[in-house]
């Protein structure tokens, strides 16, 4: 058996005399979908700003397909595979859409100190843009990121993730915000990336749980109570004490 | 049907926030055109006074533009570029000094030669920006200001204390200044240099705008933290952005020496600073050309102003403030009222 | 160094620093309580130190002076707040330096404008004329010997009333969180200007009191607010302790240092200091939004 992509090892968190993480562990396998569920004020958060490197743990470890990324800053992350969405929708709001997801692909690439060339007109940049929009469903829409809807900037941010490509994509609330057809427009999106990339979801929305997640892991007190596939997981009695939260 | 949720990163109220990279290379064309043609209309207005005042015209316009590429694009609110201008007027004006005997020092060559000395003036200043930035750049927001603020005082008052290159009173330039040789005091070839110097700054600065550091460095000015998540850290693009602007500011400096035959301190004061982020915010900080326009309308007024009462200050002033109060996108924004809203990358 | 040099260069220095501090207290709690840059403050001590000046003139009470100058600093530091700077709490600091620019240019105008471009003279009170023995043999101004005083009760103050009082609380709570200040009931909006007020009397006495040893004229406050700010950048915004403690830091360090180096060294010494302090620490030494 392969060594999962994500591998989170006794992960602790004190703030002063808090305790948000609790000597978590957690795994995400290659290509496998687990969604992360937990009562508000559990430690989802943290956890996520320490997965991302904008927190760092006071202990324990965070190993990404073999690295240890425990201290490692957010770029160096990103630029591993593992690619992020925010729980607030975070764009370059003056740039277009294309332009948007060209920088994620300018980054991908790697070769930013160039003076010259007009970037808006480089096809090694807007055409994976292009292609990553599409895939996400935004295709031929040019306007500013600031000019879009919530849900449309909220496809925009998974097609930057997209363009990074990744490995591993980190997706806080994906649906945060959304009303009935842009949320479903994004499962079904969702559901089209689980055969192509390993995914982190933190949800409150149990449809969407249930319908992508392969595993669920239940976060309470900064730890993981339950881990397993979603059947078992809402039928585990520590869980339905713990966690009356349904939505 | 309002936007309830926040757009994090979107830019704060801060005047005429950056939407298109540029003004296309006609623009460009078109102010070089314009101030190509003021030697003329002086000859033909029997003025000769108005080259002197479009060469200084000219001269803050290079220095503006080299500010609005980190604040205009990058949002940095530099404070220190005045002293960044007057280390290049200096570098010019104590090497040429020591031409004639009346200034040594084991730093700079002895010599009047524009071709060397404009170089020099932009290498040495682009340097001291980029040791300013290196501490600058790792505050944000109001920090940043504040240090860039300070910086800029040290260096005047650095200036103020040498008295052996004239102190408080400044330095005189005697020696005779040259370019590959042949003299360059007449008034109307040197302002062409001037001019020339311009337009080739603004191209490259169009190109730099619109091209992938430019990309970068405006996408780190939109929202950081989105930038160091994609992979990019964004502390090396505004060093060298920051160093870039330092050296073109330095540039225009020594040009301002080489003209005046003068250098001084208060020229390099923090009120200058102040004045150089004017005219980008009055000019419109959003484009490359902009800050072209707000010196040209900076430096007329107070030329005009400071001509019809020794009080000029109080309504220059109130100018400013009625700016900062009303006029958000600056005077480019009123002459593109007529097209709508610019190309995004 | 000799003793002599030492004790009265010290006592310069630490008069310097009291001095910064009532100047950077009011900058660095209207900078972390209203998150906005002042540069006015320079003209608030200038306006302090001309309407002292012309007191004096007129009455021959230094006492008098005092009594007047400050509040009506305070008065012109509210009409300023409620005229032009409110409306720019929630604009960004670029519009806020641009309008604090054009405002200092205005106030240094009307100044000129009122009372001349010459310099108004402002002679030390009487009673403050000579000279204390500090140690033996060693003698010092009785007037800059006040001014320490003064300056470290109005510190003590300050700290009594920030950190023992109600309204203090409010301050602090407004410094740290003003959306949840104002959420558990805190009038915000009038403790801005109370903040404001308070700012503006403490850069009037300063102004004030530097009065006599320096000379009254129009831009006088722009190259202290600069080092005010200096101080308000080390010390960390929005903290008083950190205020009074670079204030002291700075004051001692800019003393000594124009006294031991050359003068191109000596004027740049406490930037370089405010370089070495940010690069280890780039919010300060005491940030209070940590």
């Amino acid at each position: 058996m392969t060594a999962p992509l994500l591998q989170v090892q006794g992960l602790v968190k004190r703030f002063g005399g808090l305790i948000a993480t609790n000597n978590l562990d957690l795994s995400v396998g290659h290509g496998e979908t687990l969604a992360l569920i937990g009562p508000n004020g559990a430690g989802k958060t943290s956890l996520i700003a320490q997965l991302q490197g904008d927190l760092a743990p006071n202990g324990g470890t965070i190993t990404f397909d073999g690295r240890d990324i425990t201290r490692a800053p957010a770029h160096r992350r990103a630029r591993l595979g593992l690619a992020r969405s925010f729980q607030i929708s975070s764009v370059f709001p003056e740039f277009s859409l294309v332009g948007n997801v060209a920088v994620a692909v300018q980054a991908r690439l790697g070769h930013s100190f160039r003076f010259f060339r007009d970037a808006s007109r480089d096809r090694a940049l807007t055409d994976p843009a292009r292609e990553a929009l599409d895939s996400v469903g935004l295709a031929g829409l040019e306007r500013r990121a600031a000019d879009v809807s919530h849900g449309e900037r909220r496809q925009l941010e998974l097609a930057m993730a997209l363009a990074m490509r990744p490995r591993l994509l980190l997706l806080d609330e994906p649906m945060a915000g959304m009303g009935r057809e842009d949320s479903a427009r994004m499962m079904r999106l969702l559901e089209k990336l689980k055969a192509s990339y390993a995914m982190l979801l933190v949800e409150h929305d149990m449809n969407a749980v249930f319908a992508l997640a392969d595993r669920v892991a239940v976060l309470v007190a900064g730890q993981t109570i339950a881990t397993g596939t979603p059947g078992e997981v809402r039928n585990d009695a520590a869980v339905r004490a713990a966690y009356l939260g349904k939505r | 049907m309002a936007e309830q949720t926040m757009v994090e990163g979107s830019m704060p109220a801060v005047a005429g926030a950056p939407r298109a990279p540029a003004a296309p290379l006609v623009g460009i064309a078109v102010i070089v055109l314009v101030l190509a043609l003021v030697p003329t209309a002086a000859q033909a207005l029997g003025n000769p006074f108005l080259i002197k005042i479009a060469t200084r015209i000219v001269i803050f316009s290079i220095a503006a533009v080299a500010l609005n590429l980190v604040l205009g694009f990058g949002n940095l609110v530099s404070l220190a570029h005045a002293g960044l201008f007057g280390i290049g007027g200096y570098v010019l004006g104590i090497a040429a000094a020591q031409v004639d005997g009346e200034v040594s020092t084991m730093l700079l060559p002895a010599t009047g030669e524009l071709a060397i000395l404009l170089p020099l003036a932009m290498v040495i200043a682009g340097l001291a920006a980029a040791a300013m930035g290196v501490v600058a750049l790792r505050t944000s927001g109001a920090y940043f200001i504040m240090i860039t603020l300070a910086f800029n005082q040290m260096l005047y008052y650095v200036f103020v204390a040498l008295q052996q290159f004239g102190g408080e009173d400044g330095l005189q330039i005697t020696a005779s200044l040259t370019l590959f040789g042949r003299s360059a005091s007449a008034r109307v070839p040197f302002y062409y240099g001037c001019v020339a110097a311009l337009a080739v700054v603004l191209v490259a600065m169009q190109r730099l705008v619109g091209s992938r550091f430019g990309v970068v460095l405006r996408a780190a000015a939109q929202n950081e933290r989105r930038l160091t998540a994609i992979g990019i850290p964004p502390l090396a693009y505004k060093l060298a952005a920051f160093a870039l602007s330092g050296a073109l500011a330095g540039l225009a400096g020594a040009l301002l020496a080489a003209s005046q035959d003068f250098i001084s301190p208060s020229d390099m004061s923090w009120v200058r600073s102040g004045d150089l982020v004017v005219m980008c915010v009055l000019g419109g900080m959003a484009y490359v050309t902009g800050p072209v326009i707000g010196a040209c309308a900076f430096l007329v007024l107070e030329f005009v102003l400071s001509g019809w009462s020794v009080h000029w200050q109080l309504a220059f002033g109130g100018f400013i403030i009625a700016v900062v109060v009303t006029l958000r996108g600056g005077l480019m924004d009123l002459l593109r009222m007529a097209t709508p809203g610019g190309r995004a990358p | 160094m000799t003793t002599a040099l030492l004790i009265e260069q010290g006592l310069n220095g630490l008069q310097l620093g009291v001095q910064l501090f009532l100047m950077a207290a009011g900058l660095t709690l209207v900078f972390g309580i209203m998150n906005m840059i002042n540069l006015t403050h320079g003209s608030l001590f200038m306006v302090g130190a001309f309407l002292a000046a012309t007191v004096l003139a007129k009455t021959g009470s230094f006492a008098l002076a005092l009594v007047v100058a400050v509040p009506a600093t305070a008065a012109a530091g509210l009409v300023l707040e409620a005229v032009v700077l409110r409306r720019f709490y929630s604009r960004g600091h670029l519009d806020q330096v641009l309008v604090t620019f054009g405002l200092i240019m205005v106030i240094n105008e009307l100044t000129r404008m009122m009372w001349g471009p010459v310099p108004v003279p402002m002679p030390v009170p009487q009673l403050l004329s000579g000279a204390v023995t500090v140690y033996p043999g060693i003698t010092y101004p009785s007037f800059r010997l006040a001014i320490l005083g003064v300056g470290l009760l109005v510190a003590a103050g300050l700290y009594v009333v920030v950190v023992h009082t109600r309204v203090g609380m409010w301050v602090r709570a407004g410094a740290s969180d003003r959306a949840i200040a104002s959420a558990m009931g805190v009038n915000v909006s009038l403790v801005f200007s109370l903040v404001f007020a308070a700012g503006a009397a403490l850069a009037g006495l300063a102004g004030i009191m530097a009065g006599p040893i320096s000379a009254v004229q129009v831009g006088m406050g722009e190259p202290v607010l600069i080092l005010a700010l200096v101080v308000t950048v080390i010390g960390g915004i929005g903290s008083i302790k950190g205020a009074l403690i670079a204030a002291l830091l700075i004051g001692l360090a800019d003393t000594f240092g124009r006294v031991l180096l050359p003068p191109a060294l000596g004027s740049m010494i406490i930037f370089m200091m405010m370089a070495a302090i940010l690069a280890w620490r780039p919010r300060g030494l005491f940030p209070v939004h940590g």
